[in-house]
């Protein structure tokens, strides 16, 4: 691995060393307060996701406009918007089925192992069951594309 | 009603998120990436797998599992500093396993996750993504009470 690549995988260590520190100090990392907010006992939930955004928003604007390009990279700074086609209903209304179930979803997934919630794995290893199935359920919603 | 609505409080809700929305916005500013959780499942299937539809992620593969790596460092170094005890769900891990199946499936077919569309989509004001939030959200909570009214706690 060279320099560039050696520095590049470190700032998304960092990155991912805030985001997982941010899903176990809100407790998202626990399927119960996923599960306490999806049945309406507990909605501070409404806070990790908007907070995040909104933090995630004023930069994704602020960016783009001021520094231009990445700092490490130099690459333009840009939006990335995902199409719109009926597989954005399905596949999301599939995942909040999983989600409703066992209340956990994938970033929070791999939050809650670092919590030393071990039976997660099994999540996990679900998820990657569904994420090598799903190759052959998308051709039966989108015709093949 | 305040207490009612948040029995916990909201601080360390609203602290948690700033920390993801900030773990995001670190990834960006360095790199122009903007990381979503559910990619690294196919991404990492691409080591394993010859097909089309993964292999298409080999060139990110190797900095997902960083992430990932580092979402569940930031974790444990989280616990270890402020939390009293590591953590243990009571949720079964039947249940687990086939919610993660269900969950691999439409984060892919979905094409995004809680962070991929939640943060990151609803962050650009990705109408898509807006969409996704609102439509697995009333689908989990659907779900969710169901499950309770069966009475399967927790």
């Amino acid at each position: 691995m060279n320099l560039d690549r050696a520095k590049f995988h470190f700032v998304v260590l960092i990155g991912g060393l805030i985001f997982g520190a941010g899903l176990s100090i809100s407790n998202m990392s626990e399927p119960e307060v996923v599960l306490s907010f999806l049945q309406f006992k507990d909605f501070g939930l409404i806070f990790v996701m908007f907070g995040a955004a909104m933090v995630t928003g004023i930069g994704f604007q602020l960016l783009p406009k001021t520094i231009h390009e990445s700092v490490l990279t130099k690459e333009e700074l840009g939006r990335r918007v995902k199409s719109f086609d009926k597989k954005v209903v399905i596949g999301g209304t599939i995942f909040g089925i999983g989600w409703g179930l066992s209340g956990i979803c994938p970033g929070a997934a791999y939050a809650s192992l670092g919590t030393g919630n071990l039976p997660i794995i099994s999540a996990i290893a679900g998820m990657f069951v569904g994420a090598y199935l799903q190759t052959y359920i998308r051709p039966l919603v989108d015709g093949g594309k | 009603m305040i207490e009612l609505l948040f029995p916990n409080g909201i601080a360390h809700y609203v602290l948690g998120g700033l920390f993801v929305g900030l773990g995001v916005l670190f990834i960006y500013f360095f790199t122009s990436r903007i990381p979503g959780a559910s990619t690294f499942l196919e991404s990492t299937l691409s080591y394993v797998s010859k097909k089309k539809r993964f292999q298409k992620y080999t060139s990110s593969r190797d900095w997902r599992i960083t992430f990932t790596i580092g979402i569940i460092l930031g974790a444990f170094i989280h616990t270890i500093i402020a939390r009293p005890d590591f953590f243990t769900t009571e949720v079964s891990t039947l249940r687990l396993f086939i919610g993660g199946i269900l969950v691999g499936i439409g984060t892919r077919i979905g094409k995004g996750c809680t962070s991929g569309h939640g943060v990151c989509g609803v962050g650009s004001l990705s109408k898509t993504s807006f969409i996704a939030v609102i439509t697995f959200l009333i689908a989990a909570i659907i779900t969710a009470q169901t499950v309770q009214f069966f009475g399967v706690m927790p």
